[in-house]
């Protein structure tokens, strides 16, 4: 594996095709293969079941052709003993085998594809390269339809009750992605139960579909038939109004639900750890990440069905959790690398040493690699030109290391691959050699040449001695740049006492790391002290209880309660917090800043509350016993304020509260009506199974749309609701006692936060994290982290997972003494700078500061542990006052030059 | 005109366009040897005088990609 350069050259040669699962048997791949074009190590292997050699005897292909002796065919699978303290599950899903689904015939029909088909018939590197192309006749298809809950609320046709969460948003994404790639006259159909976008965000990409012509269909399609031999299908469904539909589609898409990897009951098995009814692996509410047995944790979809955000951010929980229990064990196997002395080349004038790679014949085989090594010998400030089969390869490493020293090189140019990958390891080359790492720069004439031009040798090579030449130009500008490192002070702020906060301020403390925890109001706890169970039935009051009593007790956490931020400054590693208490203001030092402020229920004018006492909101009723005794019918009514104008979005667990809210009422007293009056039930994931309870309890669920609102009167006897029920196509009058609104979850007012901090909230004041997939407890700016509902409304177990990966992105902070910066950072010269503060304002990393300089007004200061080197001040500035290392205005003038 | 071939100065952002067209490499997809990519960090990081320099100097086109 050592050896593989991932050239593709045994791939070329071998003579075996088989299906390729990675494009879900759209297209073929040989027997020797790269799983996927992104793999991570690049290096291709043998399928043993495919390869001509292993079935055979005879071929050996690609053995004979590999330039590096990479391939071994007796390579066997070996068993390793690891000791480790901790173990993280996190073997995922497996995508529902819709061919038992004899209405639907997958495998029968050539234009009935699962969502991951589409998904890569979407893709730039599928099958049709992302043309959208039917498999019958490869006819581009202007009508589609998806069908959602394929293999997910389904006790009917398979075993899975659980809603699979993830399917409502991903067939919205295909079928605008396929609206883009084929054109404004197709028309995608999505036909579903309830639409269940309650991410974040989720509800205004669901608008904008509607808005860009998805046609959504409440019903389940009963029946799909092949109309010709073309292939065209006949979709058949009822309609709410129970009218009969036929319907011709060019191609059907099942939107397939989740089911836990395969290999989930062995895995347990093995590990010893509990999975629950439908074989994910079992957890608690209350410790989300925490699986039946001590020191093993779990992530992502074996534990139940979920998207990305909430995956990764369970991920870093169970990091966290890990850390914890390996907290004395921290840093113990780390092994700091030896350092070479580096050499002084600012007074020599460039000798630049280019080395130009054939890689085995990627780069030789396509363009002339003499002929672009002549050429570079001919320009100017080069002392010394090479050759190399692989310049990667060890050995040519370390003689480059002696030929830098040996001809005084003190600039390197290699022309091979890209940076993004190879940079690391020639950096490192020459930092071995004594020159400074900045000193190095590449040419990219393999991915961006010879790969992508390899039907034409002289025009490869000419590209090449450009892109040389551009890279040599650059060179003789490049100077070394001095390592950068910041000091840390190991502890954190946490802004917020609820459950997230008070979690996230545990969850270092337990790790070591001092916290301090600021509260508004006079008590910990946030708005979970107003609910009484989680989902999954646990006791969220003694929940709080003992975890405000560890957090109170805990000799490395300092509650401050009345207090409140009002002014903080500083970058990771080093931030000061000014803290009000009562009145009196303290400053605090500290590493990094974890965000949990929270949010609450809305207030409303609507459905007479405030004006009845008969009507409640949230959690004001089952927090009211003797009331609720007497009622002989309550209602509650979903999405008061939510999903609108003037809020279009989601508020994620008021369905789950209903529910849950409405099985006690009925498990309490089954003679009482309860009655749901919702828009789309959203009890995603196995929430399922709780809405399925309620229904069996004799809950009544009754649909109304946003044009058909309810209408609440007071009568003398209590409350009547007029709702119009799109089943039965008439208004139906409900008299009740009690009414109850889910109102909206508003996050807490954030502004002053957000500008002191300088971090971005979204349209719906929610704070917005880096990524909204791959960085959802991050902020741009290093060193702040974010949890809990001000992020985005969400239930207890969500919370606590964030908070935990709040902590544990936090404690990748305070573990370290000091923090190595990468040093290509922006360069201010105050002499030039006239203050305008533009750089500030541009600045997405809150990188520059603005100095008050006697008699000058302001200046701009780099903070170099905030910046990320993205040069958007430099190119914004209108005095030319900054310059960024490493990408110098007259750094990039020259390779701009060297092109002409 | 007909056998005209425009020299054209791209600024790839290192995070996207620029892994972008090394994916292209990757996959093996031909397009046509116009481009010279010039890697910056953020394509915020293009000042406008490098464009109206690469114009100048001789290029024809000048593409920022990020």
């Amino acid at each position: 594996m050592e050896k593989c350069i991932a050239c593709g050259t045994c791939y070329e040669k071998c003579p075996a095709k088989t299906a390729d699962e990675y494009n879900e048997g759209l297209a073929k791949r040989k027997a020797i293969y790269v799983p996927y074009p992104q793999a991570v190590p690049l290096k291709y292997v043998i399928d043993e079941d495919r390869c001509i050699y292993f079935k055979k005897g005879k071929c050996k292909a690609c053995e004979k052709f590999c330039p590096t002796d990479a391939i071994v065919f007796d390579d066997k699978e070996e068993n390793l003993t690891l000791n480790v303290g901790s173990v993280i599950v996190t073997s995922g899903l497996k995508p529902f085998d819709p061919a038992g689904l004899d209405n639907y015939k997958h495998a029968a029909f050539p234009n009935v594809l699962t969502s991951l088909e589409f998904e890569r018939i979407l893709s730039a590197g599928g099958p049709t390269t992302g043309h959208v192309a039917r498999p019958s006749d490869g006819e581009e298809p202007k009508k589609i339809a998806w069908l959602q809950c394929v293999g997910s609320r389904d006790l009917n046709r398979c075993d899975n009750e659980y809603c699979s969460s993830v399917c409502c948003m991903y067939a919205i994404k295909e079928a605008i992605v396929a609206k883009e790639h084929v054109g404004a006259e197709f028309e995608p159909t999505i036909f579903y139960m309830d639409m269940r976008t309650h991410g974040k965000d989720f509800e205004r990409y669901y608008n904008r579909a509607q808005d860009e012509g998805v046609r959504f269909v409440r019903s389940r399609v009963h029946t799909i038939l092949q109309k010709d031999a073309s292939g065209t299908l006949e979709v058949q469904y009822v309609t709410d109004e129970g009218t009969n539909m036929v319907e011709d589609f060019d191609m059907v898409v099942l939107s397939v639900g989740m089911e836990p990897s395969a290999t989930a009951p062995e895995l347990a098995d093995t590990l010893g750890i509990e999975l629950n009814d439908y074989r994910f692996v079992n957890t608690e509410d209350t410790a989300p990440v925490t699986t039946s047995r001590p020191g093993v944790y779990v992530a992502g979809v074996i534990q139940g069905c979920k998207d990305i955000p909430q995956s990764v951010m369970e991920a870093s929980a169970a990091a966290c959790q890990a850390g914890i229990s390996l907290a004395g064990a921290r840093g113990s196997a780390v092994i700091e690398p030896a350092s070479t002395e580096e050499t002084d080349v600012r007074q020599q004038d460039p000798r630049i040493g280019v080395f130009v790679c054939n890689c085995g014949v990627n780069i030789g085989g396509f363009a002339d690699v003499p002929a672009i090594a002549e050429y570079a010998r001919s320009l100017p400030n080069v002392a010394y030109v090479e050759e190399n089969l692989f310049t990667c390869a060890q050995d040519t490493q370390d003689k480059m290391v002696e030929l830098i020293k040996e001809h005084d090189l003190n600039r390197i140019v290699v022309a091979a691959c890209t940076p993004r990958t190879h940079e690391p390891l020639f950096q490192e080359t020459v930092r071995n050699a004594g020159l400074n790492a900045y000193l190095f720069e590449m040419a990219n004439i393999r991915n961006q040449c010879t790969w992508v031009h390899s039907n034409n040798k002289d025009i490869a090579t000419e590209k090449s001695k450009d892109l040389v030449r551009m890279a040599i130009s650059r060179a003789a500008l490049l100077e070394p740049i001095p390592d950068l490192s910041v000091d840390v002070k190991k502890s954190a702020l946490i802004i917020g006492g609820g459950a997230a906060g008070m979690n996230a301020a545990l969850s270092l403390a337990d790790q070591g790391f001092p916290a301090v925890l600021v509260e508004t109001s006079d008590t910990l706890g946030g708005s979970a002290k107003d609910v009484q169970k989680t989902a999954g039935g646990q006791d969220v009051q003694a929940f709080l209880e003992d975890m405000t009593q560890k957090v109170k007790n805990h000799p490395h956490i300092e509650v401050l309660l009345n207090s409140e931020i009002v002014g903080a400054s500083g970058f990771v590693g080093n931030f000061e917090a000014e803290i009000s208490t009562n009145g009196q203001t303290r400053t605090i030092e500290h590493g990094a800043t974890i965000i949990a402020t929270g949010g609450s229920a809305s207030e409303t004018e609507e459905y007479l509350y405030g004006k009845s006492d008969r009507v409640f909101r949230w959690h004001d009723l089952e927090n009211d016993p003797k009331t609720l005794e007497t009622a002989k019918a309550v209602a509650f009514i979903q999405c008061v304020g939510s999903r609108d104008d003037n809020r279009p979005y989601c508020s994620r667990i008021c369905c789950t509260a209903s529910v849950l809210q409405a099985i006690a009422i009925k498990e309490d007293n089954p003679d009482t009506d309860v009655y749901v009056l919702y828009r789309d039930m959203r009890t995603f994931g196995e929430r399922e199974i709780l809405y399925k309870k309620a229904r069996q309890l004799g809950v009544i669920f009754i649909r109304y749309s946003l044009d058909r609102k309810p209408v609440v009167i007071e009568t003398k006897d209590g409350l009547e609701i007029t709702v119009f029920d799109p089943i039965l196509q008439q208004n139906l009058i409900l008299p009740v006692d009690l009414l109850n609104l889910q109102t909206a979850i508003v996050p807490t007012d954030n502004t002053g936060i957000s500008e002191m901090y300088k971090i971005p909230m979204n349209e719906d004041s929610f704070f917005m994290e880096a990524h909204a997939k791959l960085r959802p407890v991050e902020f741009a700016t290093d060193g702040v982290f974010l949890c809990g509902i001000a992020h985005y409304p969400k239930s207890l177990d969500e919370s606590l997972a964030q908070s935990m990966a709040a902590a544990s992105r936090a404690a990748t902070v305070l573990a370290r003494a000091t923090i190595q910066i990468a040093p290509t950072v922006s360069q201010i010269d105050p002499e030039m700078c006239i203050g305008c503060s533009l750089c500030e304002e541009v600045c997405p990393f809150g990188a520059i500061a603005m100095d008050e300089v006697e008699g000058k007004g302001y200046r701009a200061r780099n903070i170099a542990a905030s910046c990320k080197g993205c040069g958007l001040c430099a190119s914004s500035c209108p005095q030319k006052a900054i310059d960024m290392l490493h990408f110098r205005d007259g750094q990039i003038a020259a390779s701009v030059s060297a092109v002409a | 005109m007909s056998d005209f071939e425009p020299k054209i100065v791209g600024f790839l952002c290192n995070w996207c366009a620029y892994g972008g067209a090394d994916l292209a490499g990757v996959s093996r997809l031909q397009y046509p040897p116009n481009l010279r990519p010039v890697r910056v960090m953020c394509s915020g990081r293009v000042d406008p005088l490098f464009i109206i320099q690469a114009l100048k100097e001789g290029a024809d086109g000048v593409l920022v990609a990020g």
